[in-house]
């Protein structure tokens, strides 16, 4: 499990990559035993690209990335193997203080809850002044002075009223807001945003989307997109990742995985979402439940509930369903999926 | 925020009234005759025994005994003690040493406790933690005047460090007493702290502050300190009462001249006016500090709001 995602030059994203996850490998040693959060999954990010990784809640997608922030609970969660490399160098091995100044000015993280993850005791200017007095030494006049200037560039309104506001006093979508200031205050070159809108109204959403949209085009960051809505993932990305049980089951640029996935679970997946071909017919939701990461099923993780599972008699050599784990593979150009009958099903 | 101190302010009246109606009720009820115990073996002639009775109010039923009371504390007048000597002149002299014991002991018991409880609270089930765990649970078992023993033995007799009792060496005959009399509190400070620190270690914004880049010590003493506080200053507020009441153990035992040994006394001779002006004043500080905490409470945390 450790192929390279190779991937053509889609997006205009230039250069050499400046992320790279191998094979990385999470387990949460619970006292009700190992869960295996993340299985080996490898991906890449160039400047200026937005890589999405969706998948469903417990597939591992924020577990990976909370990995490479070094922001796991641990314990007990603990990162078992892979690397995750910022321009060349793996963060896994490096000294903490090292990590720390990757953190903030190479690699900025957008949380879910702003509410909750902004601290409600120091003012909002407080907090993103931190990066600067923290990372270059600021004094607090200039931080204070730089945190109004990014509160502008998100578009908070009276920023230079509301700089000594607190988190409470903001709207859900404002607090989203000053996350995003305070994670692009030193000009990351990575910002991962992990489910950035999901706690907000949908007309919020779209403005946040396209406040990321504008600024990744300002700055040429690249983004990682941890999400499980697909519209976001169409409107924004270019290439996606999609996550199930800890693994990556497919991947490939957006047009063509949405347009013709080529694992049963992505497939699944579309065809549970409303679409405009699909109006007046019925969705049809992936049957069953995500399986537990304590207990991941044998073989391929998605057999339960895949529609085209072939066990037993009915599989060919070394591709039963329920007992080989299918490699993620080029099924076609530029396209992984982990499915070991992915050319039957889908066709060439 | 005025608005609500002159409202909080206002507020104490009813229960500086309702006190002392309580502990006035409660000298009152005590057995025995305070002028008999005065007199000791050798009784008084009836009419010595009568003018102390009237001069006192003594014969009054209790309720003009109380407004008698409570008119000349209008006044300002708190009346005086069987051997003439007035209640405000106890209580000035004797507060400024409760008070030095009571500051200090607080001192102690936020400074040692929290840094306990960080320390533990940081990394559950550690060494220091199991340490602060079983150490705190020894202190909350062992009653006052047994720590007090103790702490007189070992640092007072064998190593000699510490004065045994009384006041004669200055700021450090205060040391002893202001530990025992922290003891208990600096126990529930650790384990308060260490609780709210684990918590708060998990809450999200933590996170953020290691996605920040920010340095462990950071992490901890800034942003999850700050919002672990919240808890101990409220139980602190509460405590310095308690410790005033729990001043009147120490003070006992170390022999300490301060106001809580002279409620001890004036319990043991009976003498009301005393001890409903002392414990007249532990209650005021008591609401004083409570209104403090809130205000502090809003300072710390800005969400709370007064208005």
């Amino acid at each position: 499990m450790s192929q390279t995602l190779t991937t053509p030059d889609i997006s205009g994203a230039a250069g050499a990559p400046v992320l790279e996850v191998n094979d990385l490998h999470v387990e949460f040693r619970t006292p009700h035993g190992l869960v295996r959060a993340v299985n080996g999954i490898t991906y890449s990010v160039r400047p200026g690209e937005t890589l999405a990784i969706l998948g469903e809640s417990g597939s591992g997608k924020s577990v990976s990335v909370q990995a490479v922030m070094g922001i796991l609970d641990s314990p007990p969660g603990f990162v078992t193997g892979g690397s995750i490399l910022f321009h060349g160098q793996d963060m896994l091995t490096m000294p903490a203080a090292q990590q720390r100044v990757i953190r903030g000015p190479g690699i900025a993280m957008v949380f879910q809850d702003a509410l909750s993850s902004l601290n409600p005791v120091f003012s909002v200017g407080h907090q993103i002044g931190e990066m600067y007095r923290a990372h270059q030494g600021a004094s607090r006049r200039e931080a204070k002075a730089k945190a109004i200037e990014l509160m502008e560039r998100v578009r908070i309104p009276a920023a230079r009223e509301r700089v000594n506001d607190y988190p409470h006093q903001f709207s859900g979508g404002m607090r989203q807001r000053v996350m995003i200031a305070m994670a692009l205050a030193l000009d990351p070159e990575i910002l991962i945003a992990d489910e950035p809108t999901t706690a907000l109204d949908v007309t919020v959403q779209a403005q946040i989307m396209e406040l990321l949209n504008d600024l990744q085009r300002d700055t040429g960051m690249g983004l990682i997109l941890i999400t499980h809505d697909l519209g976001v993932v169409n409107e924004v990305a270019d290439r996606v990742a999609v996550m199930y049980a800890g693994k990556i089951v497919e991947s490939g640029t957006i047009d063509e995985v949405f347009t013709a996935p080529t694992h049963p679970y992505t497939a699944g997946l579309m065809s549970s979402v409303p679409q405009a071909e699909t109006k007046g017919t019925r969705l049809q939701p992936i049957k069953g439940q995500p399986p537990n990461l304590a207990a991941i099923p044998p073989g391929c993780s998605f057999h339960p509930r895949c529609p085209h599972a072939r066990i037993g008699s009915a599989a060919a050599a070394d591709q039963d369903c329920a007992g080989d784990v299918p490699e993620l593979r080029e099924v076609r150009p530029a396209r992984m999926a982990a499915c070991h009958y992915s050319e039957e099903i889908f066709g060439e | 925020m005025g608005r609500y101190i002159a409202r909080r302010l206002l507020m104490t009246i009813p229960v500086l009234i309702g006190a002392t109606l309580l502990i006035f009720t409660i000298v009152y009820a005590l057995p025995g005759d305070p002028v008999r115990a005065l007199a000791g073996d050798r009784p008084l002639t009836p009419a010595a025994q009568a003018a102390i009775r009237d001069e006192y109010n003594l014969n009054d039923p209790l309720l003009i005994q109380y407004l008698k009371y409570l008119g000349g504390l209008l006044q300002g007048d708190l009346g005086q003690d069987f051997s003439g000597r007035p209640v405000s002149e106890t209580i000035t002299q004797r507060l400024p040493i409760t008070v030095r014991l009571a500051v200090l002991a607080v001192v102690i018991e936020v400074i040692i406790g929290v840094i306990a409880g960080v320390l533990a609270g940081i990394r559950r089930n550690s060494y220091m933690d199991n340490l602060v765990l079983v150490s705190t649970t020894l202190v909350v078992s062992i009653p006052v005047f047994v720590l007090a023993f103790l702490a007189q033995y070992v640092f007072g007799l064998r190593f000699g460090w510490f004065p045994i009792a009384g006041l004669s060496e200055g700021f450090r005959s205060y040391i002893l007493p202001a530990f025992v009399l922290a003891a208990l509190s600096l126990a529930y400070v650790a384990r308060l702290t260490r609780t709210s620190i684990a918590e708060n270690l998990r809450q999200d914004y933590v996170r953020t502050a290691k996605a920040k880049g920010l340095k462990p010590s950071v992490v901890v003493g800034k942003h999850t300190l700050r919002n672990s506080l919240i808890p101990v200053v409220t139980f602190v507020g509460a405590d310095l009462a308690s410790l005033m009441a729990g001043a009147i153990v120490t003070e006992t035992v170390f022999n300490i001249p301060g106001l809580g040994r002279a409620v001890f006394e004036s319990v043991q001779r009976q003498e009301g006016f005393v001890i409903v002006g002392i414990v007249t004043v532990f209650v005021f500080f008591y609401i004083t500090f409570n209104l403090v905490v809130d205000i502090l409470y809003a300072v710390i945390d800005p969400r709370i709001r007064y208005d």
